[in-house]
């Protein structure tokens, strides 16, 4: 069904009728209720979704840190939604890198030391030199040995994208990855994922709440109450850097009774 | 992952708590200290009881008078007689024993011019020099004359001499003293022998048997002769103790009317028993007080288990996002547990040196003549012990971290 969207056509998550429940007591809680979506290698997806409505679940899901209660789930040719739980553990390992909005480096540990974390539990050898290569694609070659608490904000969350990319995996997952950063650091950051989405093919999905992350993105599927309720090309995903964020009051522009006036109306926020 | 991942991860993470990392170790620390010292004082200890027997003959057993241990009448007592010696020594009542010896004490006032001392005497047969293997330094003993005679003639130890003409190196030979008023003539000083238990038999005053049992007490009984304090009884090469101590029981048994040998009146002993019994009492004395400082280990035990848990509560987040990058659940289960191991091991090490330094010093000062022994299998038991407390303290809290799912410790605030 999205054949045109994906730039070579095969498809690195396939999930089916997935469905998630929690049983809280006598409270049956339907977190999922049927969610079929298919995205493709080299594709940079947002799933978005107000706050409940699944989109965490989802990422739990799709990152193999959680299981479906029933569908299947197919990540890079592999039956995922039955595994067990040392399965599970490698599959994270070799297919998957995540990126928090909390970062969640390891406290006074080195840059390389950091990166090297999912090549450790591989068991590969050449861990420093592939650490190496993979903060020099995040631009932080020259802060190997420097700790989180010598490293600003963008700085640590750059960090934590080469530790996500450092093991070759199948997709990147990031969950509002510039939530806790500000707006340039946020840019940088997002500047970095598009760069190694369009020069390196990385599958990237981020989940995420906000709108102007989302459009610098290529797809947007929107959940609501556990379901799908759209799920959209990009026409013109913004590149990052390029154009400034809408301040509130452009957003928020024609919904006030009264003329809507301040003294900095126009100027950058 | 391998081991010397886990390594430098609990190695890193002890770094960062270095404070708190080093007052749990102490707690195993004084807990290794205090059994490992223990155990090798009290073997230091069992060492010595031993060497303070050795050379006492082993093929001699000691008879004494005593209350029967058991049964209600513990006050009748037959004495042991100069009968009874006699018996012993005849081959058809005891045929292992080639020599038969008594002593008959008595406290004794001993007044040589115008000083004092009270002493010991000893009233001995004239075997007793050779069956004890202690001789005078010059000249014969006592003879069988000597004693039927009853006279009045004296060996002394240098202790007495020491004690009673101020000069260890005295030769009191010919000289008189009086003893409870009578005088004894000083024939010949007594060899001199090391102490055993405090007891110095240096001190000793010898007197013919028979002088010390009708002049100087009143040993009398009625129909057996003379009594006697002690009994010695050489066994001969081909005889052996058990044979030798159940001829013995046997006869004063019957003498004394007695059918149950639990109730009986008399003790029959040798070194070699009495030094095993001593070590026996005191292994015990040591075991039941290392198993009170092994309570300190216990503590110890539980400090590091109290600090596994904070440790793996702190980390919670790490342990999420270690799952997330692919840390599998027995990756965080052996990181824990490695970093309990490294923390009881340290602590074990630790305690073995201060052992050392603990033994050495007790060994050198307290206790001379004790040489603490802490030998390998001292140190393999610590390093077994510090082992298992990693592990039995350790797999609770590595086990609690194991299980966390990934998701609610990545939310973990």
């Amino acid at each position: 069904m999205n054949d045109l969207h994906s730039p070579n056509g095969v498809p690195v998550i396939d999930i089916h009728d997935i469905t998630k429940t929690y049983e809280m007591g006598k409270l049956t809680l339907n977190v999922l209720k049927g969610i079929s979506l298919q995205i493709k290698r080299g594709e940079f997806v947002s799933i978005m979704g107000p706050s409940g409505s699944g989109k965490s679940t989802l990422m739990n899901i799709l990152g193999a840190l959680d299981q479906p209660t029933s569908g299947e789930y197919n990540l890079d040719g592999e039956d995922i939604a039955k595994l067990s739980q040392v399965d599970l553990a490698r599959i994270r390992n070799r297919k998957i890198g995540f990126v928090f909005q909390s970062f969640n480096l390891l406290k006074r540990t080195s840059a390389q030391r950091q990166v090297e974390l999912p090549l450790i539990y591989a068991g590969a050898r050449d861990r420093s030199k592939r650490a190496r290569a993979a903060l020099e694609a995040v631009g932080l070659q020259d802060r190997l040995d420097h700790l989180p608490s010598e490293l600003s904000g963008g700085q640590q969350q750059r960090v934590a994208i080469a530790r996500a990319i450092v093991g070759d995996p199948s997709i990147i997952l990031a969950d509002e990855p510039t939530g806790n950063l500000d707006s340039k650091s946020g840019t940088e950051v997002m500047q970095i994922f598009q760069r190694l989405n369009q020069e390196q093919g990385i599958t990237t999905v981020f989940v995420t709440h906000d709108p102007w992350i989302a459009r610098h993105t290529q797809r947007v599927i929107m959940i609501r109450d556990g379901q799908i309720v759209a799920d959209q090309q990009v026409a013109e995903p913004l590149v990052a850097g390029e154009s400034e964020r809408p301040s509130e009051a452009e957003e928020l522009q024609g919904i006030f009774e009264a003329a809507y006036a301040t003294p900095n109306a126009g100027a950058a926020d | 992952m391998n081991i010397l991942e886990n390594l430098r991860i609990a190695l890193d993470n002890l770094m960062l708590n270095r404070l708190r990392a080093l007052l749990t170790i102490l707690g195993i620390v004084i807990g290794v200290a205090a059994v490992t010292s223990l155990i090798s004082l009290g073997r230091g200890v069992e060492d010595y009881i031993a060497s303070q027997f050795e050379g006492l003959g082993a093929d001699i057993l000691t008879v004494r008078a005593r209350p029967p241990t058991r049964g209600f009448n513990r006050s009748a007592i037959t004495p042991l007689t100069t009968a009874d010696v006699a018996a012993l020594e005849s081959d058809a009542i005891a045929p292992s024993l080639i020599a038969v010896t008594a002593e008959y004490q008595v406290q004794g006032t001993v007044v040589y011019r115008y000083d004092s001392i009270s002493s010991s005497i000893r009233g001995v047969s004239p075997n007793y020099a050779a069956v004890n293997d202690w001789y005078p330094l010059e000249g014969g003993f006592f003879t069988e004359q000597d004693n039927t005679a009853q006279s009045q003639i004296a060996f002394m130890g240098k202790t007495a001499i020491e004690d009673l003409f101020g000069d260890e190196n005295y030769d009191p030979t010919g000289e008189t003293i009086l003893i409870n008023d009578l005088p004894f003539t000083v024939v010949g000083i007594m060899e001199e022998q090391s102490s055993t238990f405090g007891q110095d038999p240096n001190s000793a005053i010898l007197v013919p048997l028979l002088t010390a049992q009708s002049k100087l007490g009143n040993a009398r009984v009625a129909g057996s002769g003379y009594s006697v304090s002690t009994i010695q009884a050489q066994i001969a090469e081909d005889g052996d103790v058990d044979t030798a101590t159940d001829e013995i029981e046997t006869y004063l048994l019957a003498e004394h009317g007695i059918t149950n040998p639990d109730l009986a009146d008399f003790s029959v002993s040798n070194p070699e028993t009495i030094s095993e019994a001593r070590t026996e009492v005191f292994a015990t004395l040591t075991l039941f007080l290392s198993a009170i400082a092994a309570i300190s280990l216990l503590v110890g035990g539980i400090g590091v288990m109290n600090i596994m848990l904070v440790s793996v509560s702190e980390r919670t987040r790490e342990i999420g996002l270690r799952k997330a990058v692919g840390a599998r659940s027995s990756d965080i289960l052996s990181q824990f547990m490695i970093e309990a191991l490294m923390l009881s091991l340290l602590g074990g090490a630790g305690g073995i040196l201060l052992a050392l330094g603990v033994t050495t010093i007790a060994g050198n000062a307290l206790l001379s003549g004790v040489t603490p022994s802490l030998s390998a299998d001292v140190f393999l038991l610590a390093t077994g012990v510090c082992t298992g407390i990693g592990i039995l303290f350790g797999l609770y809290p590595a086990n609690r971290a194991a299980r966390m799912q990934p998701i609610q410790a990545l939310r973990f605030e």
